[in-house]
């Protein structure tokens, strides 16, 4: 009995250790699609919080540049109150969009200025007249895209800002762009920002990373729009459960100690 | 159980009153107030109430979401989205829900791997861990389906991938796939029903819960030793030593859930999620939530046809096994000895389907002819798949095989006299062990 005891320990010795570790040999090589810097977010870490001067800069970006291609479909005007703008500030800046609304008492469909209550306007009629105008690519909706990627805001940032000529031996296809941040490489979005492509009226020089970095600030916002009260409740939450669990624990220790 | 306590008597008058027509107050006392828990139950025994927490936070968020979510296809990304905008504490909800999820697996994992290695699923616990395994089975129904309704693309996609692993059924495979979706695709009529069950299941799950605890109370709990309690020396009232217990764990528990909840919502996630289901594409990569990433590795595994069994419905019925050979673990493990702490050999074997389930995991959520890679070092030579198919096999060799195999070659530590022995300071016991098997005798004939 004791024999067998010892060939079938040896048995599982070997095959915890083939599983782990044995079979280790090559460090993992880099894959084709490249992985964005990490950069250093104002709202990162359990503290952190948006940069609302940015975010507001890049509404700007977002409105005067990617707007005419990209909607924002779950974004209210009134939305923005939360990176800053003043009830009034909103609508104005509402009152510059013009949304279709209606029918009227003659049945009519009419234009107006858009209120803080209105969504975004969308820059296409539907997802064809989309294609049509950007040579059968479609522009995605931009609401939670800085969610909807790996990497995130990183990802985002580096690809706005990752345009180059394609290398030696690539042929891009027509339409196309070289940046090798977009999986295979090839985008059918053109390089939208340059320096200076936009007005910043807080003093800020709108240089090419400015800009990238400012509308990735925003489209980080409008994805997670609650994040900064969703960390200060968070501290409080934790702070509250880290004490209690103290507590409990002297508590534990107390009731338990006639029990040795 | 093991000793009658004279009937609780209650000072208020109302109490009482109400208890001498419904002993609800008896119960309570009896089953949560003096029930004798082994003295020498460790942290290990505090999933259980970790779990029923996670139920009942489940529900109720999900009662929430559940009046501002909208069920059909063209709605129900942008009401999700709603939630987490505009309603109050909408993205709380969606948050505590979304991260429960994944902590209620983990507690249930837990739980389930602490039964394997204190051998809880042994006589006279069978029918209570059997009861385990169904509510295991209804939660990932329930998961699977709640996974669904955000309608991203992970959503559609894994449903359809999922769905139509039935159509391997021969003959009325592809009846099953059109009966289960209400037509002909994946679309609103799916998207309606699987709203439906995913309100209903939980409550089964419930029902169940209730039935496994009453179980539990029959039998009472194992413990660490493995023994049966002897007396009232070997164990505590559960009150307050074990509310007290269970209470300090479930909030250091907490603490690490909220931490997710708050400071990594998306963490266990997949970002495609966030995309809106597209019918028409196909993401690169389909993966399902990583709580199924073992049984999905299973499920890839089968690629091969084996007799007249084609390798997609070989692989459903892996999956199925893998879940469904649990039922029977009470009788394929032949021990007499409950606890691994007394099993030399098992407790080995133990490490090592725990290490092989984890490397499934792995392999599942990478692409099936991706070079296997785990903690970022890549083993070029081998695939995936390949790995999958030996950790498959080992799973059903570790249950089929080594089990019942052990029991009979493994000779088992000396067990301890009693509980009360086994926690005693070294020089106080007294006496010599007693010889093994004697343990697993139920409590009373002892
Ligand atoms: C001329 C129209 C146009 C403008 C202006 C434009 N884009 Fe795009 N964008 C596109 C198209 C088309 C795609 C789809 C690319 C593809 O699928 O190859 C795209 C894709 C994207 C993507 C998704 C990349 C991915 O990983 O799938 C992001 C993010 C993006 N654009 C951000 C922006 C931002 C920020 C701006 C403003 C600075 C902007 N775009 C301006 C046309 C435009
Ligand atoms: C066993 C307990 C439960 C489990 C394991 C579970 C699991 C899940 C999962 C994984 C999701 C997807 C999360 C996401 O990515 O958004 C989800 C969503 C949802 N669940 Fe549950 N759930 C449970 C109980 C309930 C109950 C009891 C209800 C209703 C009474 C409910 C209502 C909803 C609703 C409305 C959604 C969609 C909203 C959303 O996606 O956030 N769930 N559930």
């Amino acid at each position: 009995m004791p024999m067998t005891t010892a060939v079938l320990r040896t048995l599982a010795l070997v095959g915890a250790v083939a599983g782990v570790l044995g079979l280790a040999t090559t460090a993992h090589a880099a894959g084709e699609t490249v992985t964005p810097p990490n950069q250093n977010w104002s709202w990162e870490g359990p503290f952190g919080t948006y940069d609302r001067a940015a975010a507001q800069r890049g509404f700007l970006v977002y409105k005067q540049v990617c707007s005419s291609c990209h909607s924002m479909e779950q974004l209210d005007y009134r939305h923005l109150t939360g990176i800053g703008f003043s009830e009034a500030e909103v609508s104005a800046l509402a009152a510059g969009f013009l949304v279709v609304d209606g029918p009227d008492e003659n049945g009519d469909m009419f234009r107006r200025p858009a209120l803080p209550s209105d969504g975004f306007t969308n820059p296409y009629e539907n997802e064809q007249m989309a294609r049509l105008a950007n040579n059968g690519s479609l522009p995605p909706d931009l609401s939670v895209i800085a969610k909807a990627r790996e990497y995130g805001a990183d990802y985002l940032y580096a690809l706005l800002i990752g345009y180059e000529d394609p290398p030696e031996g690539v042929e891009l296809r027509a339409g196309m762009h070289y940046n090798r941040y977009f999986s295979g490489g090839q985008i059918a979005m053109p390089s939208m920002i340059v320096d200076g492509g936009v007005e910043y009226i807080d003093g800020t020089e709108p240089f090419v990373n400015q800009q990238a970095w400012d509308v990735t600030t925003f489209m980080m916002w409008a994805a997670e729009p609650h994040m900064d009260r969703r960390k200060e409740m968070g501290v409080m939450v934790i702070g509250f459960l880290a004490v209690f669990a103290v507590l409990m624990w002297l508590v534990k220790r107390r009731v338990w100690s006639d029990t040795h | 159980m093991a000793h009658a306590s004279p009937p609780p008597a209650f000072k208020n008058p109302m109490v009482r009153w109400i208890d001498s027509r419904l002993p609800v107050f008896t119960l309570m006392q009896k089953e949560y107030g003096v029930f004798p828990m082994p003295r020498n139950a460790n942290y290990f025994w505090n999933f259980g109430a970790i779990a029923m927490v996670m139920l009942m936070v489940m529900i109720v968020t999900g009662i929430f979401l559940s009046m501002h979510y909208t069920p059909h296809v063209d709605h129900a990304f942008n009401s999700v989205e709603r939630i987490m905008r505009d309603v109050n504490y909408g993205w709380l909800m969606r948050y505590v829900h979304m991260n429960g999820a994944s902590f209620f697996f983990i507690a249930v994992y837990i739980h389930i791997f602490r039964g394997l290695y204190y051998g809880s699923y042994k006589a006279p616990r069978e029918l209570l861990w059997m009861l385990g395994v169904v509510i295991l089975l209804l939660m990932m129904a329930t998961a699977f389906m709640g996974y669904v309704l955000p309608w991203g693309q992970m959503s559609f996609w894994g449903v359809t991938v999922i769905t139509n692993l039935f159509s391997a059924i021969p003959m009325v495979g592809d009846s099953v796939v059109t009966w289960l979706w209400g037509g002909f695709a994946v679309e609103n009529a799916t998207l309606n029903r699987f709203f439906s069950l995913h309100y209903l299941l939980p409550f089964v799950i419930v029902g169940v819960v209730f039935l496994h605890v009453a179980a539990l109370h029959v039998t009472g709990s194992n413990n660490p030793t493995g023994i049966d309690p002897k007396g009232p020396q070997d164990t505590l009232p559960f009150h307050p030593y074990f509310t007290i217990k269970d209470t300090f764990g479930l909030v250091v528990f907490l603490l690490i859930y909220c931490g997710f909840v708050f400071f990594a919502p998306n963490f266990m996630g997949h970002p495609d999620n966030y995309i809106p289901a597209q019918p028409l594409v196909t993401p690169a990569h389909i993966v399902p939530e990583w709580y199924f990433l073992p049984f999905y590795a299973m499920l890839r595994a089968i690629t091969f046809d084996f007799l007249f069994i084609e390798a997609k419905l070989g692989g459903v019925i892996v999956m199925f096994a893998s879940v469904f050979i649990l039922f029977l673990l009470p009788w394929l493990d032949t021990s007499r000895v409950r606890s691994a702490r007394f099993r030399p050999i098992y407790k080995w074997f133990f490490w090592v389907l725990f290490v092989n389930v984890l490397i499934l995991g792995q392999v599942g959520a990478l692409a099936a002819d991706d070079p296997f890679e785990m903690f970022g070092i890549s083993f070029g030579f081998i695939s995936a798949t390949t790995v999958g198919q030996i950790c498959t096999f080992y799973y059903f060799f570790h249950f089929l095989v080594l089990l019942p195999l052990l029991g009979k070659f493994e000779t088992p530590l000396p067990l301890p006299r009693s509980i009360h022995e086994s926690v005693l300071p070294k020089g106080a016991r007294g006496g010599g062990p007693l010889p093994a098997g004697a343990a697993a005798k139920p409590m009373g004939k002892a």
